[in-house]
């Protein structure tokens, strides 16, 4: 099959790739960009491990075709740190309120959790869990991952974090 | 998991994508947000030849008030409907179920004329659509035309749809001013289909029902109106008894598939408790 030339801009950089129109996005992403943050799951739409940003939604990248991205703005997992190099609220507090234990599914979790938090920065603990219903964790019981996302909204919202009382 | 190959087109009008579909045949499919056909191809379960990417068409995006009806482009996501005033102002129960459908990634991309298109027992726009009424604009290469919601499913996965014809909008007629409605869906886990689901719209009028539309979710092979349970209430003020004769007239017509979901009596049982508790929060909520 023909290949197609696509252009995109991933994590603020112009890039550019031939792909043959089946290549999925998260496939372009690891494989021509070496952007390897990105991580297959489960490759069924269910587990979000492959979650990325783009043009302002959430999306997991196997189930849509590179194609379908052409010009369009992505952020993965490598774009989300601060310009500094330092880690970005979200990283932080999933660092502090230990929000990973294998660690495979965070850049989804973080990715996904970044969006929730522009679209609602001050989302109720219920809120949190409907709104990384789509990304599933099987080591932590997301108990630690709803504590690293509200420390993260509170230190964007610039107000001290303190533990829900159990 | 990689799809078979395909070539890929993105038509800028809805004429250049029936025209599309009408040269390329049966070997093409419309792409909507690909959250059901994606997978299948990945699967292998789909190996169209071309696919015909309906995301660059300007016409088949958005909501507006069009007279008494409120008109829903195909491409509108279930995202959008959620983000949209219009919606959550004079269809709330597009915005409850919406709410209900898949998960937050998945609504970002799945498109509500996808929904409503692919046929899919399992998916919940299509009883809400003939619930409140709705119609549907399907265009092809020879034209256009419209068909209610109703009249549209034939089997699992068989519509009205005709090669080549694409679905472009809906249009839901506005329901009464003070209407109650639910949606009520039983489902194992988030992102799962529903093991039940019933979708209720009806008026009340000094204590009793008016009006009442019933719309049952995955359980047949297509979408079921449950107009003799809807019959049941009207006139009475949903006492036990009433209550329990809608769910058994609900459940008279519900033939759903054994699966892992659950046996067949198993679903048809919880089928009329979604009844009963849809029936009950519409009236609650009903001005």
């Amino acid at each position: 099959m023909a290949k197609t030339h696509v252009t995109m801009k991933v994590n603020g950089t112009e890039v550019e790739g031939l792909v043959e129109p089946r290549t999925l996005l998260v496939h372009f992403l690891r494989e021509n960009l070496s952007l390897t943050g990105t991580h297959i799951g489960c490759e069924t739409t269910h587990c979000g491990a492959c979650t990325v940003d783009l043009d302002g939604m959430s999306v997991k990248s196997c189930t849509v075709f590179a194609v379908q991205a052409q010009g369009s703005e992505i952020l993965t997992i490598e774009g989300v740190a601060n310009a500094d190099g330092t880690l970005s609220a979200l990283q932080e507090g999933f660092r502090m309120m230990h929000g990973l234990q294998c660690g495979f599914c965070t850049p989804g979790m973080i990715v996904r959790a970044q969006r929730l938090l522009q679209e609602n920065p001050r989302p109720s603990e219920e809120e949190i869990r409907m709104g990384i219903s789509g990304n599933i964790c099987r080591c932590t019981g997301y108990q630690n991952i709803v504590r690293a996302i509200q420390y993260a909204a509170d230190k964007i919202n610039g107000v001290e974090f303190k533990e829900a009382a159990e | 998991m990689i799809p078979g190959s395909f070539a890929y087109h993105r038509p800028k009008s809805i004429a250049e994508a029936v025209g599309l579909l009408a040269d390329l045949g049966d070997e093409a499919r419309a792409l909507a947000g690909g959250h059901s056909l994606i997978p299948m191809m990945k699967l292998r379960l789909a190996t169209p030849e071309h696919l015909v990417d309906l995301a660059a068409i300007g016409d088949l995006q958005g909501v507006r008030a069009d007279g008494a009806d409120i008109v829903i482009g195909a491409m509108t996501t279930q995202h959008d409907l959620l983000a949209s005033e219009e919606i959550a102002k004079s269809l709330p129960i597009l915005h409850e179920a919406a709410l209900l459908i898949a998960d937050p990634q998945v609504r970002y991309m799945g498109t509500i004329g996808g929904n409503v298109a692919n046929g899919d027992p399992g998916n919940d726009m299509p009883a809400l659509m003939m619930t409140l009424g709705a119609s549907y604009r399907l265009e092809g290469a020879s034209g256009g035309r419209n068909i209610a919601a109703s009249e549209f499913y034939q089997g699992a996965y068989f519509t009205a749809l005709e090669p080549g014809e694409i679905l472009t909008s809906i249009s839901v007629p506005l329901p009464a001013a003070g209407h109650g409605y639910a949606y009520e869906k039983l489902k194992r886990k988030v992102g799962d289909y529903a093991t039940a689901a019933a979708a209720v719209v009806l008026t009340m009028a000094g204590g009793k029902v008016a009006t009442c539309a019933i719309g049952l979710t995955n359980l047949h092979e297509t979408p079921l109106l449950a107009t003799g349970a809807a019959k049941a209430v009207i006139g009475t003020s949903l006492d036990a008894t009433t209550l329990k004769k809608a769910a058994a007239a609900a459940e008279a017509i519900m033939s759903p598939a054994a699966d892992a979901r659950g046996p067949v009596e198993y679903r048809k049982h919880v089928g009329g408790i979604m009844v009963t508790r849809a029936l009950q929060r519409a009236a609650a909520g009903a001005k």
